[in-house]
């Protein structure tokens, strides 16, 4: 599981009002190199949700992004390809989302998050 | 009169060549779908039978069209064997990454079966574990530029409807709709502005009401691919918004506008819908 995909997920539980960001506990996190596509980083950048997102990476080992940003400083080539590097170089392989509401632990298994909920959950 | 006209001969042979060079061409044209010697399978998982060759034909004869629009986000709802998004990313690449694909289903096993299918092809997409999209519902409202989906639409008893394993992939409760209800407005709030939806329907899910449904949700449509077997007959719907429905729909106008008239056409080309009941659940 992508970073990118961590941003668009939330807890689904039923009741649950404040479901996202999920927490990321990282048991194993694997690197895959793919090209850069700096329109493609564009777009997603409106639609990430910055601090979600830099928590996330951190949660993944990785520091090197800045806390603050506006929409300039995607003109710098350094940090696009830092967010390259995190939004989709970076895979969660082993652990699990938490949801911050209730803590409930969504296992991620070979890249793949598990979001299926319990019948009372529903 | 037995001559030969030279002229002629010369267009034969240049037609023969041309024909040569075409079939060169297609031996080193690398596939636009998915291949079925590459497909990875369990038997928990639904394998690509008419209805999914139904869809990706939809989508290869829109297959310009969907270059020209130029899709950031893709997604499959339900991805069984995979062999659908699979085809998508085929034929819309993904080179430098523009278009990220993301795939659903409620079926771990079809999961895994999706990833194998898509690593043997050489082509990746985000995988998730879910009902329909729960979990990306709210922060992936608005986004997606293409929906593709072939819903679980054989008419079933409803208590057959989510009982999960293989049976998830076809058991579509009465008249087909259970799970078909339930995507359509989950569709509608995942789409961008530009965003469009194809599905496969069968004639018992009325198709027509499916069209009027979406609608009323300011989505014009048209039916890209209309296939009958031997067992079902299937349409493959194409969806999309529409400014002058959104805005008939908020006038609520009666009288015939232009879309109201091409909404018609559409209709028109739907068989009436039929109290039928499918009783063999094995043809999905």
């Amino acid at each position: 599981m992508r970073l990118l995909t961590h941003n668009m997920l939330s807890s689904n539980i039923k009741g649950v009002t404040n479901g996202f960001p999920l927490r990321i506990e990282a048991e194993k996190v694997v690197e895959k190199t793919v090209e850069m596509n700096a329109d493609f980083l564009k777009k997603m950048f409106e639609k990430i949700q910055w601090k979600a997102f830099i928590d996330a990476s951190r949660a993944m080992g990785y520091t090197e992004l800045p806390e603050e940003v506006d929409p300039t400083t995607l003109e710098s080539d350094e940090f696009l390809s830092k967010f390259h590097h995190a939004l989709l170089e970076l895979h969660l392989e082993e652990g699990a989302l938490v949801c911050p509401e209730t803590g409930r632990r969504f296992p991620v298994n070979k890249g793949i998050p598990n979001m299926l909920l319990h019948e009372d959950e529903v | 009169m037995d001559q030969i006209n030279p002229e002629l001969e010369s267009i034969n042979s240049l037609q023969i060549t041309t024909k040569i060079n075409n079939e060169k061409a297609l031996k080193k044209m690398p596939s636009r779908t998915a291949q079925i010697r590459l497909m990875s399978s369990h038997e928990e998982v639904y394998e690509p039978c008419d209805d999914s060759f139904a869809l990706v034909d939809a989508l290869l004869a829109d297959c310009n069209n969907l270059l020209k629009h130029c899709p950031t986000l893709c997604m499959e709802i339900g991805c069984g064997s995979g062999y659908v998004i699979t085809s998508l990313a085929l034929m819309l690449g993904q080179e430098g990454l523009a278009v990220n694909y993301i795939a659903t289903d409620i079926n771990p096993l079809a999961i895994r079966v999706t990833r194998e299918t898509m690593d043997a092809h050489g082509v990746d997409a985000e995988l998730i574990i879910t009902d329909i999209a729960s979990g990306l519902e709210k922060r992936l409202a608005g986004s997606v530029d293409v929906i593709v989906v072939n819903p679980p639409y054989v008419p079933t008893p409803e208590d057959e409807v989510g009982v999960g394993g293989i049976t998830a992939s076809w058991a579509g409760g009465e008249n087909g709709r259970s799970v078909i209800d339930r995507i359509l407005p989950v569709a509608d709030r995942l789409l961008s502005e530009k965003g469009w939806l194809y599905m496969v329907t069968l004639i018992a899910n009325n198709p027509s009401e499916i069209c009027l449904y979406m609608r009323e949700k300011g989505y014009a449509s048209r039916i890209v691919i209309q296939r009958s077997t031997e067992e079902e007959s299937l349409h493959i719907i194409k969806f999309w918004r529409d400014l002058d429905i959104e805005g008939d729909n908020e006038k609520a106008s009666a009288d015939k506008s232009a879309p109201g008239r091409l909404m018609e056409y559409v209709l028109t080309q739907l068989p009436p819908f039929t109290f039928w009941r499918c009783s063999d659940r094995d043809n999905k």
